[in-house]
């Protein structure tokens, strides 16, 4: 899950990590009154779960008072990456003399949370990490020990040279790293921090993604949660026990287990189709989920042809065909659909289908190909 | 002979009186698993299906010698599980549990490393030699006594490859689903260095999937340790950047962890790759050549 800037922001300042003094603006009029509250110039920064809102034209710097209603508007209601801006962030302008770039992950292979450091802050990240990855400095943190002051002093003594500043840094380190074992955080940014003329320490913008298996007990970062329409797809198809993520194809997917799915889709663009979603309908044999699963499916207008490919592990696949029967009875289905089933009791299970009338093939490749021939005679 | 588990196996099931712990537990014993012990607070001295149920890991390690664990408790309840039985002398800890926090197995690593236990998990199927012990929710009928050792990142497309190997006469020395999650236990390189140790396999297939560089690191691992033929097969070669696709782990950022580079990484080693699942079979016998 992700949250905007300004409440990562928020969470800074209540670990009293300095930010810059701001207000959330959801109308122009907001936007001056804020910008008279803050003193000019400020930036106005649009406030949407994406990335690359510099690049898009969502962060202007507006020095006279009459640029602030013509920015504010300009960026409310601008698109950015397929999110509408329903707010912008009206900051204090800041002189600066340098940027720099602090972040927390998870590492994957030393199995603990990596602190990274740049000097070279205020550009993405992950460009600094491919032109010149040796500006980046990286700290696995020991989960047993945690931040220690040492740690901190460490990191910061690898980006300032004036103690007064490692000082402070090390400060805003340990706070960051509470930050994130606090709120069950999987991505925790300050992207820039800068040195201000008068020689402080100050985030100007904040990033924070966390982990879902973890909401459960982070009600406070669930609340903030703003799902898009897709994402509430995904959310009520979670609810019913499935995966949901739609695409932009027209052969709408239903798979068991989340790697057979992946692999589904593969299939179907290996052979020249495209496919309108990933469905994982997990291990069960289960009418309604069947039933669930279709109705996902073909919520999506631009389905033409549905492939339901099942390898029966666990769940007998004679099990499966009889589910698949009484919910295809259930609903009307006016798009083709093709069926692969294989493994635990295949025979018993395509010998049900048979008699169903449903079209069966024997191998993933044989639907895949079957569901895009369909498809382009529709 | 085969990797991790096999008759020696005794075989410890945590949450063995829920709904899934129960039904696998069952399943494991049928395909000849030597389950000796089952761990449920509350309900020590009871049994299901004939397996006693102890109250604490530490009692049941006592009363019946238990080696190996796998995990049925919920996913909040996962880590804490997992302790326990590494405190309790546990050799090698398989975790079922879905959906464990990140953050919570970050913590436990270290506790494992300095008690020398092997995990594998969390969020994974589990493994299984053939013929000798299941330890895991696999379906045992579709596995078959061999020389290939497998290993996966995903559940039913283990199957699905494995059922292939199975249908081309091609059995196997111990399949391993190792799990999706960001943080989990045994992987890639600790698995293949096994495999590479093991006698009775001959072949390594690998199953991949996008996201993370744990493939490329394998890669890099097989050039310098591994002399057995491995093939590989990577799943998410469509996905699309910054979706998850079910697993945690399959989601591409920024340029990194696509299908294209894990790829090229394999085949730059001399790793034959299959674009598509049917061809495994194929290509395993001709390594094996």
């Amino acid at each position: 899950m992700k949250i905007h800037e300004y409440q990562a922001k928020e969470i800074f300042s209540r670990y009293r990590i300095p930010v810059t003094n701001e207000v959330v603006c959801y109308t122009v009029e907001e936007a001056v009154a804020a910008a008279e509250k803050l003193g000019l110039p400020v930036v106005v920064k649009a406030q949407v779960l994406a990335g690359g809102r510099g690049k898009a034209g969502g962060v202007k710097l507006a020095r006279t008072k009459q640029e602030v209603p013509e920015i504010a508007g300009k960026i409310l209601g601008m698109d950015i990456k397929g999110y509408t801006v329903e707010k912008v962030l009206v900051a204090q302008g800041v002189k600066f003399t340098h940027e720099f770039y602090v972040g927390m992950t998870i590492d994957r292979n030393s199995k603990s949370v990596i602190f990274m450091a740049s000097s070279e802050g205020g550009v993405e990240i992950e460009e600094v990490a491919k032109e010149n990855p040796d500006a980046i400095h990286k700290f696995v943190i020991d989960p047993t020990l945690g931040m220690t002051p040492f740690l901190a002093r460490k990191i910061a003594f690898a980006l300032f040279s004036d103690f007064n500043l490692v000082k402070q840094g090390a400060d805003i380190f340990q706070k960051l790293y509470r930050i994130f074992m606090d709120t069950d955080s999987s991505l925790v940014e300050i992207n820039p921090l800068v040195t201000t003329e008068d020689g402080k320490l100050l985030a100007l913008d904040g990033k924070m993604n966390f982990d879902d298996n973890a909401l459960f007990r982070q009600s406070e970062i669930e609340a903030l949660n703003e799902p898009t329409v897709d994402e509430l797809k995904e959310i009520d198809a979670k609810e019913k026990g499935l995966t949901y993520i739609r695409l932009d194809g027209s052969i709408g997917c239903m798979v068991n287990g989340a790697g057979l799915a992946m692999a589904t889709l593969d299939l179907i663009k290996y052979f020249g189709g495209e496919p309108a979603n990933f469905l994982d309908i997990g291990g069960s044999s289960n009418p309604q989920k069947v039933i669930d699963a279709m109705n996902l499916i073909l919520s999506d207008k631009n389905v033409k042809v549905v492939m339901i490919n099942i390898f029966g592990g666990i769940t007998r696949c004679d099990d499966v065909a009889r589910g698949l029967v009484v919910a295809l009875e259930k609903i009307k289905v006016e798009v083709p659909i093709v069926v692969r089933l294989s493994g635990t009791n295949s025979k018993e299970g395509l010998e049900i289908l048979k008699q169903a009338n449903l079209p069966i093939v024997e191998t993933m490749s044989q639907a895949a190909q079957k569901a895009i021939e369909l498809c382009t005679k529709n | 002979m085969s990797i991790l588990v096999n008759q020696n196996t005794k075989l410890l099931v945590q949450g063995i009186t829920g709904r899934d712990g129960s039904f696998h537990a069952g399943k494991m014993k049928s395909y000849g698993t030597n389950v000796v012990a089952g761990v449920s607070p509350g309900k020590g001295g009871s049994t299901v299906d004939g397996i006693p149920v102890f109250n604490t890991v530490e009692a049941a390690v006592k009363a019946t010698g238990a080696n190996t664990s796998i995990i049925f408790v919920p996913a909040h309840l996962a880590a804490d599980a997992i302790l326990e039985a590494s405190e309790a002398g546990i050799e090698l800890v398989i975790a079922i549990s879905e959906g464990v926090p990140t953050l919570d197995m970050v913590k436990v690593m270290p506790y494992l490393a300095k008690k020398g236990t092997k995990l594998i998990g969390p969020n994974c199927p589990g493994l299984i030699s053939p013929d000798e012990a299941l330890v895991g929710i696999l379906p045992g009928n579709i596995f078959l006594k061999g020389n290939v050792g497998l290993m996966s990142r995903s559940g039913t497309l283990t199957y699905e490859m494995v059922y292939q190997l199975t249908s081309n006469g091609i059995g196997q020395s111990t399949c391993v689903g190792m799990g999706g999650d960001p943080v989990a236990g045994l992987y890639f390189l600790e698995i293949l260095q096994m495999f590479q140790d093991d006698p009775a396999t001959e072949a390594i297939v690998l199953i991949g999937e996008i996201g993370g560089d744990a493939e490329e690191r394998a890669a890099q691992f097989i050039h310098d340790h591994v002399t057995k033929p491995v093939v590989a097969f990577i799943a998410g070669q469509s996905a699309p950047p910054g979706k998850r696709m079910g697993h945690a782990g399959a989601i591409i950022s920024s340029g990194s962890g696509t299908a294209e580079e894990k790829i090229k990484a394999f085949e730059r080693v001399g790793v034959r790759v299959a674009k598509i699942p049917s061809e495994i079979p194929d290509l395993i016998k001709q390594a094996m050549k």
